[in-house]
């Protein structure tokens, strides 16, 4: 039931008429609590009781004299009530008047209420208005007091005033600059922690490293080996759609050896990976950043880039040419499928076509890529971790940023390796 | 009061599986008072805490509020007596994509019929009572942990609580700031009529704001000591009791208030 106030009125004010709470969330039953009021329970039934029947919050204002008037509130002034009217007095009221509170016909009230006379006082606050809070209820004028108690903090937004246009170029040039300064930073850390790795300095537990391994390699082979296959299979079907009109279903068996060896085998495990342990990579060191763990290694004397990221980076180096050698096997066999499945060649006839279309630049090409996409995978999501701002929904961010650019990476990576590639013949 | 206790533990057991944390807890707690559950690390005071939330089901016993049963009430009953609980969180639990402003918003605009405005005047006045005005607009990033804590507290009083649950409320705060929360504790008992259940073991906390408590003890795995905790500090005979009242007997029994 919420809280009725008549009898700390004193006793010129009068009772208000006991009535069923009509309360469907339970809010401002707390008020009702204080000792010595009767309540009425809180019952199941009481929780659908229709509040259509409250009487309605009103504000009169009755003038004493020009200098004193008296504030009277009425009615129910509950969560469950009708609006309540604007917290403001009107303009005819003098600036320097005294306003008392009578609070006598207040039925029941909860945090509305206080709300409601908090938010006047400060609405009243310019015009010098003198509220006499002594006049309150004992509850309300506590809670009233606590709530003015700190004063407001006004010196500093959050997000500063909004910027004009020019100053939203030069904010994004500078923050374009400084990302290119910290990933530089961060790659020459890593180089670095490479450099102590050849010296025999490496500060990471070899376990560690075993364990990505296993991660970035084997348990990311079956959804590589799908993906892959599928690939292969798109090509040949397409390929050989096209190649069948001119009689030249067999050449379908270059065209996807080709394709899958120099582009779609290490492309496909690049994006593959970037989503599955680029992300991963993000997501566990966003976290460890957000608990301090990344501080707990620095004041340790461990470097976090040779410890964290460096074990990551060397697996995703090293497992990234295996899984595109799974995956050009895997796309192989998806053209072999249709090869066989629908142009009704022979495996051997497939087979000497694939091997005699592949020659050894082809291979070099694409396995040179899986290294470099292997390395733009562990360095866009190992940065992002490390950069991650210490929240959780960061460490959302973090993840975006790091699939996004990893993918954005791999894709632009591949565009400049086809133009060298081209300038060097191979 | 007449009626039944506010809140009322019959039996509860506390386990994981099938090790049992604690059993045979029983307390009854009256409307408007402070009630404290004490007890060394990991005797089960936050477990404790999440069975009377209902985050947990006790494996035994029954937890009655106003002497309805929470975890045996069907789901809707069960909804309509959580409504009226608020659970300030050990960090804060505020929700880090949000601004404080909305952090208080939601509840009160998914639970309530409010218009607008009378949120936005209710946001501000339960920020102003924990004296965090002017920080609608702050992410909990960009605010202290102390901050968070009373804005976690600004949240959970949004709805007009009849009981608040505080899991170890002083835990990182100053001494000063700790200080200033129980003060609230005790403000919001008094002029709210405000239950009040509270995990902690800071002795400073427990002898001011407590006016009862109990302590659980993790050896016997059960309830050793109930009371207020001055008297239990005069009267006790249990030396866990003892010992924990008095910080392994360090302090003087007849603490300063």
């Amino acid at each position: 039931m919420p809280h009725t106030i008549a009898s700390r009125c004193g006793p010129q004010t009068r009772a208000p008429e006991q009535r069923p709470s009509p309360n469907p969330i339970g809010l401002g039953r707390s008020l009702c609590s204080l000792p010595g009021f009767a309540s009425t329970g809180n019952t199941a039934a009481d929780l659908d009781t229709p509040t259509d029947s409250l009487p309605p919050a009103r504000v009169e204002l009755e003038s004493i004299d020009a200098a004193h008037a008296v504030l009277r509130l009425v009615g129910d002034w509950t969560v469950n009530s009708t609006r309540r009217p604007e917290p403001t007095l009107a303009a005819s009221v003098r600036s320097d008047a005294e306003i008392g509170f009578d609070l006598a016909a207040v039925s029941a009230w909860d945090s509305t209420l206080i709300a409601w006379l908090f938010t006047l006082v400060a609405n009243c606050k310019v015009r010098k208005i003198n509220f006499q809070l002594t006049s309150l209820p004992d509850g309300v004028r506590n809670l009233l007091e606590l709530a003015q108690a700190v004063p407001e903090h006004i010196d500093a937004t959050p997000f500063g005033p909004p910027a004009g246009w020019v100053t939203r170029i030069g904010l994004a040039l500078s923050r374009g600059w400084e990302a290119a300064q910290n990933i530089t930073t961060f790659i020459g850390e890593c180089a670095l922690a490479v450099a102590a790795l050849i010296r025999g300095r490496a500060q990471f537990r070899r376990a560690d490293l075993l364990l990505f391994m296993q991660e970035a390699g084997a348990e990311a082979l079956p959804i590589n080996l799908l993906i892959s296959f599928l690939v292969g299979l798109i090509l040949a079907f397409v390929g050989a759609v096209q190649l069948e009109q001119f009689g030249a279903s067999i050449y379908v068996a270059n065209l996807v050896a080709v394709a899958m060896v120099r582009e779609m085998g290490c492309i496909m495990s690049g994006i593959i990976m970037c989503g599955r342990t680029g992300a991963a990579y993000a997501a566990q060191l966003g976290t460890m950043k957000v608990n301090q763990e990344i501080d707990a290694f620095r004041t340790f004397q461990f470097n976090p880039i040779g410890f964290l990221v460096l074990p990551r980076m060397i697996a995703l180096f090293l497992m990234m040419p295996i899984l595109t050698l799974f995956s050009n096997l895997a796309g192989i066999a998806g053209g072999v499928l249709i090869g066989i499945g629908m142009l009704d060649l022979t495996f051997l006839e497939y087979w000497h076509q694939t091997v005699g279309s592949l020659t050894f630049n082809h291979c070099v090409a694409g396995f040179m890529k899986s290294f470099v996409f292997g390395l733009i995978v562990a360095i866009t999501g190992c940065y992002n971790g490390m950069r991650c701002p210490n929240n959780a929904a960061g460490v959302g961010q973090a993840t975006t940023t790091a699939v996004v650019a990893g993918i954005t990476a791999i894709v632009v990576a591949d565009a400049v390796f086809a133009v060298l590639f081209n300038i060097f013949k191979i | 009061m007449a009626g039944p206790p506010h809140i009322e533990l019959k039996n509860v057991e506390l386990a994981y599986g099938d090790f049992v944390v604690m059993r045979d807890i029983t307390a009854q707690v009256p409307r408007g008072q402070v009630f404290v559950i004490m007890g060394g690390s990991g005797c089960g005071k936050s477990t404790l805490l999440w069975n009377m939330i209902g985050l947990r089901q006790p494996p035994k016993g029954d937890i009655l509020y106003d002497g309805r049963s929470l975890p045996a009430a069907e789901p809707a009953e069960r909804e309509a007596i959580k409504r009226k609980f608020g659970v300030l969180f050990q960090g804060g639990g505020l929700w880090s994509s949000m601004t404080l402003a909305e952090n208080i918003a939601l509840p009160l605009t998914e639970h309530t019929d409010l218009p607008a405005d009378e949120i936005e005047r209710l946001i501000h006045l339960k920020l102003a009572l924990v004296g965090l005005q002017g920080f609608e607009d702050f992410y909990p990033s960009q605010i202290s942990g102390g901050m968070m804590k009373r804005a976690g507290l600004a949240r959970a009083m949004a709805l007009d609580p009849e009981i608040l649950f505080f899991d170890e409320p002083s835990a990182g705060l100053d001494p000063v700031t700790s200080r200033r929360l129980d003060d609230l504790i005790l403000h919001l008992r008094d002029n709210l009529g405000t239950t009040v259940v509270m995990v902690t073991h800071e002795l400073d906390s427990i002898f001011a704001v407590a006016d009862q408590a109990i302590f659980l003890d993790n050896v016997s795995r059960t309830v050793t000591a109930a009371g207020n905790p001055r008297e239990l500090l005069r009267n006790t005979d249990d030396p866990a009791v003892r010992a924990f009242l008095t910080r392994g007997g360090q302090r003087t029994p007849a603490p300063a208030l």
